[in-house]
């Protein structure tokens, strides 16, 4: 409880100074620049109407108008600058500042650079933490340059891209969308011609690409939220059912999974979903006897016979 | 209730920043309105020690001392208000597009309402950034290890720590002390790096394998952060094997993509196959990859990673069941 009045209280600290400067900012614009409901605004700005310097007389209050659905505060004197930046606050944008200093090609370094260098000023004490904190960014070898100036220009791609879980390549013409870091790994996504969809592409599996003289034209899908994670199990899905080993425990850790049971003995239960079960019959195989397919029974079956054909011609010799 | 209190902390604020002079306990009884209704001396104690902390805690520079050089018997409180505020700084709105996107780093993770408090602040000049020269590029970082926000607070509070930690290729669970230094993001997962007091050395975690809770077990400010430690390095340093040798392949015509872009040779052999020569460091690693494509791929040489995929698809075909009537 009180760890959520002293929350409110930062953002509310936060605020004033922010919306004392942009007198008639409509509602619904300041509720998205604080990234919060218009609901929860309106509370605020009913709790700051009520606040203020000593006294407490209609003088002295900190005046809150927002009847016409834009927003004016007044009488904020004594709380009129921020507060200055936390330790979490000076860290989050200087770990992410250093973040995007690893991003090749992202934009001008020299405002990165001067931004940098004003923070940490800013920040005084609140910086020094913030180099035990690092966030490494792959540069995705050339691609991402490349697929930059198709995303700064706004051209169509054209992309050769592989698909490990199908082991094949396809050829497909992209409208780009945005470029994306999760995971520590890079994603174009971008509507796909050839699914007529959106799709996310890895960009270490582009295998060629080609920034084609025809102007991107995506349609304003709405982006996929992606807090989630990349993978988005669909009731399609088939659900496998794996036993692990020890050696085979870290598929847990890195595939998302539904369930996870410790089994006496040590090993592990897993639940996933799958959408395509060849993927599931290579890993089951690359895992060499450390995961047993528990169901369903056709994917166990399907397993065992690429395992006896896979070894024929060693047989055989 | 919590509303409340968020009033009175304000309050609190407004009044201590207000004053120039340093203000008594009973001053600031009267002048906050939510402590002019305790109901006894004790109970206002008990609130206002509190809330003190917790402005404290807050970053709010919280200065107590007396008015008069002579009568220092009581002490009186007020907020230090050059230290309070956020120094003068202006940032260019292309600057406020790349504090914007830094902060969006966070947007998924445990951060994000830092970071975004952060920006707020920034732009509390009024200066509105110009996106512009963004082209929709978007590093983000997730912290869906349940150990990373104690994990963090440690390496933040210099705190030692221990927790239960899962061994990589064993299911064995041990719990282990770390004073820990750093913490880093790489490949989409958080390890940190510390002194580990049971091994004496320095070494890496990954906190995903952190079987439990996350205890402090020292006072803050305790741990000593070596100069000069790149904690990037120390975690890249998990990282590639040299190269061993060549292996001689055959695979499947259309199938084995990612064995194909990393053959230096490649010329068609029997029907419908080619042979590849493809570099590898680790024969198990190679085995591995190669089990997993089954009767696409078959390996030529050299014996030791034959062997291991051998040994790899007898381990399969033990553990699973053909299906009836297939021998």
């Amino acid at each position: 409880m009180s760890q959520a009045a002293t929350e409110r209280l930062s953002r509310l600290l936060a605020m004033v100074p922010f919306l004392s400067r942009r007198q008639g900012i409509p509602l619904a614009e300041a509720a998205a620049e604080l990234g919060i409901t218009e609901r929860q605004l309106v509370k605020d700005l009913e709790l700051l109407f009520v606040c203020g310097a000593p006294g407490h007389l209609p003088d002295d209050l900190i005046e809150a108008e927002w009847d016409d659905g834009h927003v004016y505060l007044n009488n904020v004197d004594p709380i009129a600058r921020p507060l200055r930046l936390g330790v979490d606050e000076a860290l989050a944008l200087l770990v992410g500042l250093r973040a995007l200093a690893d991003v090749p090609g992202l934009h001008d370094r020299a405002a990165l650079d001067r931004t940098l260098a004003k923070l940490e000023a800013a920040a005084g004490d609140a910086a020094t933490v913030s180099t035990q904190v690092a966030v490494a960014v792959d540069g995705a070898g050339g691609r991402l340059a490349e697929v930059r100036a198709g995303l700064a220009r706004r051209r169509r791609l054209r992309l050769t891209y592989f698909v490990p879980a199908r082991d094949e390549t396809t050829d497909r013409e992209v409208d780009p969308m945005r470029v994306l870091m999760v995971d520590g790994r890079w994603y174009l996504e971008g509507w796909c011609h050839r699914a007529e969809d959106v799709r996310l592409f890895r960009l270490d599996r582009i295998e060629a690409l080609t920034v084609l003289d025809v102007p991107a034209d995506p349609p304003p899908a709405a982006l996929r939220n992606l807090s989630e994670g990349l993978f988005q199990p669909s009731p399609q899905d088939t659900v496998v059912t794996l036993e692990l080993t020890p050696a085979g425990a870290w598929v847990a850790d890195y595939y998302p999974t539904e369930q996870v049971d410790v089994l006496p003995g040590g090993h592990l239960l897993v639940r996933l979903r799958v959408a395509d079960d060849r993927w599931l019959r290579s890993l089951v195989l690359r895992l060499g006897g450390a995961a047993r397919v528990r169901g369903p029974a056709g994917l166990a079956e399907a397993v065992a016979t690429r395992a006896r054909d896979a070894l024929a011609p060693y047989v055989r010799t | 209730m919590s509303a409340q209190k968020t009033e009175r902390l304000l309050n609190l604020v407004i009044c201590l920043l207000s004053t120039r002079q340093f203000l008594l306990k009973d001053q600031i009884r009267a002048a906050v309105p939510q402590y002019a209704e305790c109901p006894s001396d004790e109970a206002f104690d008990r609130m206002f020690e509190r809330d003190k902390d917790e402005l404290r805690d807050m970053g709010v520079p919280l200065r107590t001392g007396s008015n008069h050089a002579w009568f220092d018997d009581e002490v009186g409180y007020r907020v230090d208000r050059a230290a309070y505020a956020l120094p003068d700084v202006r940032f260019e709105p292309d600057e406020l597009a790349v504090l914007g996107l830094a902060s969006r780093v966070w947007q998924q993770a445990s951060l994000a309402a830092p970071a975004s408090r952060a920006l707020l602040k920034l732009r509390a000049d009024g200066i509105e950034p110009d996106d512009e020269n963004l082209v929709g590029i978007e590093p983000r970082v997730r912290t869906s290890e349940p150990a990373f926000d104690p994990v963090y607070a440690a390496v933040r509070d210099r705190r030692p720590i221990r927790f239960p930690y899962r061994t990589p290729g064993s299911s064995a669970v041990v719990l282990r002390h770390l004073e820990p230094w750093g913490i880093v993001s790489r490949h989409g997962r958080w390890y940190v790096v510390g002194h580990d007091r049971d091994r004496d050395a320095t070494r890496v975690f990954r906190l995903s394998r952190v079987a439990g809770a996350v205890e402090p077990i020292g006072p803050p400010g305790e741990v000593q952060v070596p100069a000069g430690v790149d904690f990037r390095a120390a975690v890249a340093a998990l990282a590639p094997l040299p190269h061993r040798g060549d292996s001689v392949l055959q695979a499947r015509t259309g199938a084995c993509h990612a064995l194909r872009r990393r053959a230096v040779a490649t010329r068609s052999a029997d029907d419908g196959w080619d042979e590849l020569v493809v570099p590898f460091a680790d024969p198990e690693l190679l085995a591995e990859e190669v089990a997993g494509l089954g009767p696409d791929v078959r390996v030529l040489a050299p014996d030791d990673v034959r062997d291991a995929v051998v040994r790899r698809l007898s381990a399969v075909l033990d553990c699973h069941p053909l299906p009836q009537g297939v021998r």
